[in-house]
């Protein structure tokens, strides 16, 4: 399969990236592009020009910064799974970037993409809601909450490039999710964080958009422990419904992956 | 159309092509290295991996324009002076492969796989192989082929140290 024409960038700092960007209101950004790519040989997408930021060290870091870890946004899956840095202040995230894909896509795909493209079975975006992460881009920082809109959608404009991804640290956390036995993406996942000041609970794959469950925060701040929430039933409504699973098959899942990424964060399970 | 250059098996390669060619189209077609083959082009099924600056990637997920000036392996840049790569020498032993299609992605994941894990169990390898699909072995055979290898390639290199 072949894509539409397009020309090719290849940005030598991220300052040039961005007048490129600028420069060509029908561009797009090419970091891993293990979705990208994918979608423009399907002839989904048809960009008249890709900017290539992959190469950029200015976007390749991981770093702990007082109470928290910096992730820069060009960092590939294999990179943030195989970090020391990472596996010591998050293991939950060396996890779950090591349960994304395939060794051959970890090797290409990037956080910043991953949190960029926002697709609803992705893995990133629940550890960034989750853990409360602030999305640093060429222009501001924003916070998990405000960043995530909808289905492939995110608070970004444009002409904004994602630089980097601040994780608070948690006290501990865990992620789990139930694989779809084909295509292999989450037909539900969920990253629960344990801060001082309360838990946060992020679902991934169930919904149109990842989303937070305040009940089971709730109960989880109160007794952080897996039966804590398995009474917590979520509401099909409005949950993705497909031959691979029904809005309350879904609902059921994400309740047993809580408990389950929970039982993970206690160290009570793998 | 852009002039990419890149080191393919060794040798220095200089083309010019349309931005849009994928690394796999550029391989097999301007180079003729049909070895890395193309399967699912959709990057699920591993018959296109080869090795960009040492790490597996699927070559039908990458644009050629992004290998330039990397160092490319294909499969027929991994036996040296007539010798088959440890790898290749393990499918043959353990007939790792039936109709042969899948066999340069395995073996070219599998060199990956034990470069970044020396010491590779049985469940770990089936893991590994998670982006390369054969639709004739059930993977019996090339999970043996790539424990026998991962043995023996750490063997020597403790041997050397």
């Amino acid at each position: 399969m072949i894509p539409y024409p397009f020309t090719y960038h290849r940005a030598k700092s991220l300052a040039e990236a961005q007048s490129l960007l600028a420069a060509s209101p029908d561009a797009k950004l090419l970091a891993g592009g293990q979705t990208l790519i994918a979608a423009m040989k399907l002839r989904l997408a048809n960009p008249a020009a890709l900017i290539d930021i992959s190469g950029l060290g200015e976007l390749s870091h991981i770093r702990e910064e007082g109470g928290s870890l910096a992730i820069g946004a060009g960092t590939t899956h294999a990179d943030v799974a195989a970090s020391p840095i990472v596996q010591r202040a998050i293991p939950a995230l060396a996890f779950l970037a090591e349960e994304i894909g395939d060794p051959a896509v970890r090797h290409m795909g990037t956080i910043g993409g991953s949190v960029a493209n926002n697709d609803p079975a992705a893995d990133y975006p629940a550890a960034v809601l989750a853990l409360n992460a602030t999305i640093k881009t060429t222009k501001r920082g924003i916070a998990a909450d405000d960043f995530f809109t909808g289905m492939f959608s995110t608070a970004l404009d444009e002409s904004e490039i994602v630089t980097e991804i601040d994780f608070p640290r948690p006290d501990c956390a865990g992620y789990a999710k139930f694989r779809n036995p084909a295509s292999r993406y989450a037909m539900a996942g969920a990253f629960v964080a344990k801060f001082g000041g309360g838990v946060r609970v992020a679902v991934t794959g169930a919904g149109s958009c990842v989303f937070r469950v305040p009940e089971m925060e709730a109960a989880l701040a109160r007794k952080f422990s897996p039966d804590a929430i398995a009474s917590v039933a979520i509401s099909p409504d409005g949950l993705n419904s497909d031959i691979h699973g029904s809005a309350e098959y879904r609902a059921n899942l994400v309740t047993v992956m809580a408990k389950r990424a929970v039982a993970i964060a206690l160290g009570q399970s793998h | 159309m852009s002039v990419v250059t890149m080191t393919v098996n060794g040798e220095r390669r200089s083309d010019e092509i349309e931005d849009r060619t994928l690394l796999v189209h550029y391989l097999r077609e301007n180079l003729r290295l049909t070895g890395t083959h193309i399967g699912c082009d959709t990057s699920q099924c591993g018959a296109c991996v080869v090795h960009v600056n040492g790490r597996a990637v699927k070559s039908c997920t990458m644009f050629a324009a992004q290998a330039n000036g990397a160092d490319v392996t294909t499969i027929e840049g991994v036996a040296k002076n007539g010798q088959l790569h440890p790898v290749q020498e393990a499918f043959r032993e353990h007939h790792g492969l039936q109709c042969g299609f899948c066999t340069p992605g395995m073996i070219m994941t599998a060199i990956d796989m034990i470069r970044r894990k020396p010491s590779l169990d049985r469940q770990t390898i089936r893991e590994e192989l998670e982006g390369n699909i054969c639709r004739c072995t059930g993977y019996h055979n090339i999970v043996s082929a790539i424990e026998a290898a991962a043995k023996q390639m750490s063997g020597k290199k403790a041997v050397a140290a």
